[in-house]
């Protein structure tokens, strides 16, 4: 997709040339209700329609939660909050045994730290199942690890080590898209070199003492791989967005953020002290109407035109599954001035043929994207973050980041880790590796994803996402699945409120380019084994007329005609 | 008239059954009597209460006034709008010779000795105090771990991304600092930055020394709390502005009973290099009811016979501190930070701190490094006290902080007039110790986004490595380079002086 007839897009000039409904496009209630037909919505509706803004089918689906398993996750919550409540008054009058730590005496008469009502939630519903995360591992968490086995004779408030491993289980958790947590192989040895050499810590900051020479040569590494003018690396991608969006942006500015984004983001976005309005999921209505009114409007009270707007939106979204609908988003981009920030913690290495993110997925201009940042904590199995751009945003990032004045410095292993696997992954280190890993990671997601479709699972997102998450719906389902899971040796990793909307707990998959065939049918035949005792297998066969379909403005459905 | 026999009519009602025959021609009565008088009546008059009729109804069904005209405006108005606003740009350009764009260039291990833009020289800038940054025991732990587990963890610590290693980190920390419990964060800067918000919420209070640390500021602003800055280490201002609360309490009980107070404080100051008045802030602490977090980066691992700290300096419970964090890219040399306390405090992080829960955890080598920093440090708790016999004696520069303090900020005595200045001047002494071997920084700051911006500062840094002749290299080297720097700006603000203040009668 080139510049230009992104910019067609935008004007509005071309409109209806695809035949709507083709493959790839959006489907939703816009175009269903004749009602909606005003300028703006028309002119939207014409883009999201318009399958010439993808250079490839863009499907994704979120299947609707059928009526009566949202009856049942209520009620399901109705009940443990009942219990919750009974069991609150049995600790109090002392009938059941309390193991809630204790406020220590001296600190009795003051204010309580905790509201009583703050830790229902996880008192009463979150420790039941709490044997579910923070399973701890003792080995790479690579496509197969070893837990650490550990045992709760109280309910999971406590729980003690046997001293024994389980021993490999396969590992459908971890964001090791492209393989890169491994403890052998030349990343790992470039590592081990330079801890000999330089130690772990760098004990500065990089505007102090604390900026070795290799980190510059990762920054121009990473700006190489990125196709942009600059970069600079930061040593924990949740502070990349939390300590940058407050030197980007101030009061008077606005910021448009996606309701899903990560609370590193919106971390970000409130400490600048800019406005904050959200937009829905994805939705390109949705965001096109929040910038008209934005700049419409200008500010609020004052009606002052806002400084400038940043649309903040994510690559990959780690719990939907889903792709940002980039080429729109450019446009409407383009359309407004506004700039856009768009985080690739998990879509960088993840996707597109060259393992280069969204843009290269959807082949676009990294130029177009003003602020490009990432993590190397997921597909290179490193830690930190990146902001890539333009020279101007980097020099200025290098003298005002939160991160760069004020915070240590990158480990030195760890930015060797980088830089090794970048280069292999740009096929730089003279193998084909890298190119070998992108390919296996995307041919294993949509596997796993057709598989997982087959078996008649509701799994959500978009078909090229190596995130799949599967949808449990029911609370008590939550910890019955990754508790049986774990019976049968697979890790998986469980989400549920608050996390997720309350009645949408599901279970998550992170694809691996480490996952071979073998294991992956492995953890399939497990996971529909369990999908069968706990019946899970939601999904209903297709009623062929989407119209029949109560569709909401952020749904999207995806199949082809 | 009817109106005459109506009253009547309803008298009749209540009445006994027998002259409800009686009503009924009443009644009759009336309704002939009334069409009768329609007929009668004059047409104006019929005109006119029909009009007055049509009018009551147009009263009764139509907005009665019209709202101010609406502003709606067109699409292309709108459109206009959207074409005319031009946005400031993203950021401001920097000019090519801003004092913070050019970083030194460290090659190498930054350690004791370090090559700072191709010279080597002695490292007085690193917060290295132990100097384990680069011993060997250190090394080969963390290669080990590297060997065993890779470097990333590959996500955070709620989906497979704890380690046997961080549990048994924890373990220790807490062991060492003699708490329940510690929690391990993947980032320095996050940690008190992330602890202060999962406690402290909107509608909450915060007391807080002038002269925290900036970390401290951002987890003050992400809590949403009500802030209140009280003077650095004055503990009468502390006692005023609690006093003032408590008053405030009295007033709205009710409200006082669920509003949570804290003071937060630094344990060893970063930006100034003293110590708070830890048994002062205890005391005040059970007075008013009100509890302490402090950061401890700068003393953890360096104050105490043990190097726990300023509890352990000052002998006072830790268990009287509610919460104190500490980075482990100081004195311990790693990467990352740590809270410890009692469990009933901790544990809330575990599913609250949002630099916890939302971040990938600690690679697992910086894990084991930090792991064996500490059994360094409880082996041989002699390296402390070295490290607190240490101290820079300059006298041609302000030397800011407790003698103790690893790490002090030197001054210029005299401002030359503005910061930017001041920074170049200070720039100079840098430069000219750096040619010989001496490697320095200057404290950097954010100028604008500092709450009380600290004077332009170097700090010198001293550690275990550094030998006597170092130090007294150091000291020596400084003080010339003031003086000459010193001169060089007195000769050229007496030029300026002259220049501007040639008046005609001088």
């Amino acid at each position: 997709m080139t510049e230009s007839a992104a910019n067609k897009e935008a004007d509005g000039d071309t409109c209806h040339r695809v035949k709507p409904g083709r493959n790839g496009t959006v489907r939703n209630r816009q175009y269903r209700q004749p009602k909606s037909c005003c300028l703006d919505e028309a002119k939207v509706h014409q883009k999201t329609c318009n399958g010439g803004l993808y250079g490839r089918p863009f499907i994704e689906s979120f299947e609707e939660t059928p009526m009566l398993l949202a009856v049942l996750t209520y009620m399901g919550y109705g009940i443990l909050t009942v219990f919750g409540y009974l069991r609150d008054f049995l600790r109090e009058w002392k009938i059941e045994k309390c193991h809630i730590a204790r406020e220590r005496e001296e600190q009795r008469d003051f204010v309580p730290l905790y509201q009583d009502f703050e830790n229902f939630y996880t008192r009463n519903l979150y420790m039941r199942i709490r044997d579910g995360w923070n399973r701890p591992i003792c080995s790479v968490p690579g496509a197969k690890m070893d837990l650490v086995e550990r045992v709760s004779h109280d309910y999971n408030w406590t729980f003690s080590y046997t001293g024994r491993a389980v021993k490999d289980v396969v590992n459908m958790g971890s964001y090791n898209y492209l393989g890169f947590a491994e403890n052998a192989g030349p990343c790992t040895n470039a590592a081990a070199a330079v801890t000999l050499k330089c130690g772990v810590g760098v004990c500065s900051t990089r505007q102090e003492m604390g900026n070795l020479d290799r980190h510059e040569e990762l920054e121009k590494l990473t700006a190489r791989f990125l196709g942009v003018e600059a970069a600079m690396a930061f040593g924990m991608g949740f502070a990349t967005n939390s300590m940058n969006i407050p030197a980007l942006t101030g009061k008077g500015c606005l910021i448009l953020s996606d309701e899903l984004n990560h609370a590193s983001l919106v971390l970000g976005a409130r400490l600048s002290g800019s406005t904050i309005r959200v937009f829905k999921h994805n939705n390109m209505q949705s965001l096109e109407k929040l910038l008209r009114d934005a700049i419409v409007h200008g500010q609020p009270r004052t009606h002052r035109p806002w400084k400038k707007i940043l649309i903040l939106v994510e690559g990959i979204y780690s719990m939907e599954g889903s792709i940002v609908r980039l080429p729109e988003i450019l446009a409407l981009k383009k359309k407004y001035k506004a700039y856009l920030y768009l985080d690739e913690a998990h879509s960088i290495g993840a996707l597109g043929a060259n393992g280069r993110g969204v843009l290269d997925y959807f082949g676009l201009d990294p130029s177009d994207v003003d602020i490009m940042m990432g993590t190397f904590t997921k597909s290179f199995g490193a830690a930190g973050g990146y902001i890539g751009g333009r020279k101007e945003l980097i020099d200025y990032l290098r003298c005002h980041s939160h991160s760069a004045v004020y915070a240590t410095s990158m480990s030195a292993p760890v930015v060797e880790q980088i830089i090794t696997s970048m280069k292999c992954i740009m096929g730089e280190d003279g193998t084909t590796i890298g190119r070998e890993r992108i390919r296996q990671l995307a041919e294993n997601t949509t596997y796993f994803r057709t598989r997982l479709q087959e078996l008649g699972f509701i799994i959500y997102g978009n078909k090229d996402s190596p995130v799949i998450p599967m949808m449990l719906y029911l609370p008590a389902k939550i910890g019955a699945f990754v508790r049986e899971m774990l019976k049968r040796n697979i890790g998986v990793v469980v989400v549920g409120f608050p996390a997720t909307p309350i009645i949408e707990s599901r279970a998550r998959f992170c694809i691996s380019a480490a996952h071979t065939k073998e294991t992956l049918d492995m953890a399939l035949a497990a996971i529909s084994e369990v999908g069968d005792v706990l019946r899970v297998k939601y999904s209903q066969p297709r009623v062929p007329d989407a119209r029949r379909r109560p569709f909401d403005e952020t749904t999207y459905d995806g199949w082809e005609d | 008239t009817g109106s005459f026999v109506l009253p009547g009519a309803h008298g009749v009602q209540s009445a006994s059954s027998a002259s409800s025959t009686k009503m009924a021609s009443g009644q009759q009565w009336v309704l002939v009597e009334m069409v009768q008088a329609f007929y009668e009546a004059p047409a104006y008059h019929l005109i006119l209460e029909g009009i007055l009729i049509l009018w009551i109804i147009r009263l009764l069904f139509s907005k009665t006034y019209k709202l101010q005209e609406r502003s709606d405006l067109t699409e292309k108005e709108k459109e206009e709008l959207i074409e005319e606003w031009q946005p400031e740009p993203l950021v401001p350009t920097v000019s090519k010779d801003h004092p913070s764009l050019n970083y030194d260039v460290v090659s190498g291990p930054p350690s004791h000795k370090i090559i700072v833009n191709g010279k080597e020289c002695i490292n007085f800038a690193s917060f290295n105090f132990l100097g384990l940054l680069d011993n060997e025991r250190v090394k080969q732990k963390a290669l080990a771990s590297l060997k065993k587990y890779g470097v990333g963890t590959c996500g955070p610590r709620g989906f497979y991304g704890t380690f046997d290693v961080h549990l048994e980190l924890e373990e220790r920390l807490a062991k060492f600092m003699r708490t329940e419990e510690a929690i391990i964060y993947s980032y320095g800067f996050a940690t008190i930055a992330s602890a202060i918000p999962a406690y402290s919420k909107r509608g909450d209070i915060i007391f807080v020394d002038e002269a925290a640390c900036f970390s401290i500021q951002k987890g003050l602003q992400a809590s949403r709390s009500l802030i209140k800055y009280f003077k650095h280490n004055d503990m009468e201002d502390l006692e005023r502005l609690l006093k003032e609360q408590e008053l405030e309490d009295q007033k709205n009980p009710r409200k006082a009973r669920v509003t949570r107070k804290f003071i937060v404080v630094e344990g060893l100051y970063m930006n100034t290099s003293d110590l708070c008045p830890l048994p002062e802030l205890v005391k005040l602490k059970y007075k008013y009811k009100v509890r302490i977090f402090m950061e401890e980066s700068m003393s953890f691992g360096v104050l105490g016979e043990h190097g726990r700290g300023v509890t352990e300096h000052f002998g006072v419970s830790i268990d009287d501190i509610d919460l104190i964090s500490a980075n482990m890219e100081n004195a311990v040399a790693s990467i990352g930070g740590f809270c410890c306390g009692r469990s009933f405090v901790i544990d809330h992080q575990r599913l609250s701190g949002q630099g916890y829960c939302f971040s990938a955890s600690l690679p697992p080598m910086l894990a084991a490094a930090a792991i064996e920093a500490l059994n360094i440090m409880e082996e041989d708790p002699g390296i402390f006290t070295i490290l607190r016999g240490r101290s820079i004696f300059t006298p041609s520069l302000k030397v800011v902080g407790e003698v103790f303090a690893p790490a002090l900020h030197l001054q210029l005595e005299q401002s030359t007039g503005s910061r930017e200045s001041d920074i170049r001047t200070l720039r100079g002494v840098i430069d000219y110790c750096l040619e010989r071997q001496i490697a320095l920084t200057q404290a950097r700051y954010l100028d604008k986004e500092e709450r009380f911006l600290p004077p332009p500062s170097i700090r010198v840094v001293v550690t275990v490595e550094q030998t006597e002749e170092d130090i007294e290299k150091a000291s020596s080297c400084i003080r010339e380079a003031a003086i000459s720097v010193h001169q060089r700006s007195q000769d050229r603000s007496l030029v300026t002086d002259t220049a501007s203040n040639r008046q005609p009668f001088s």
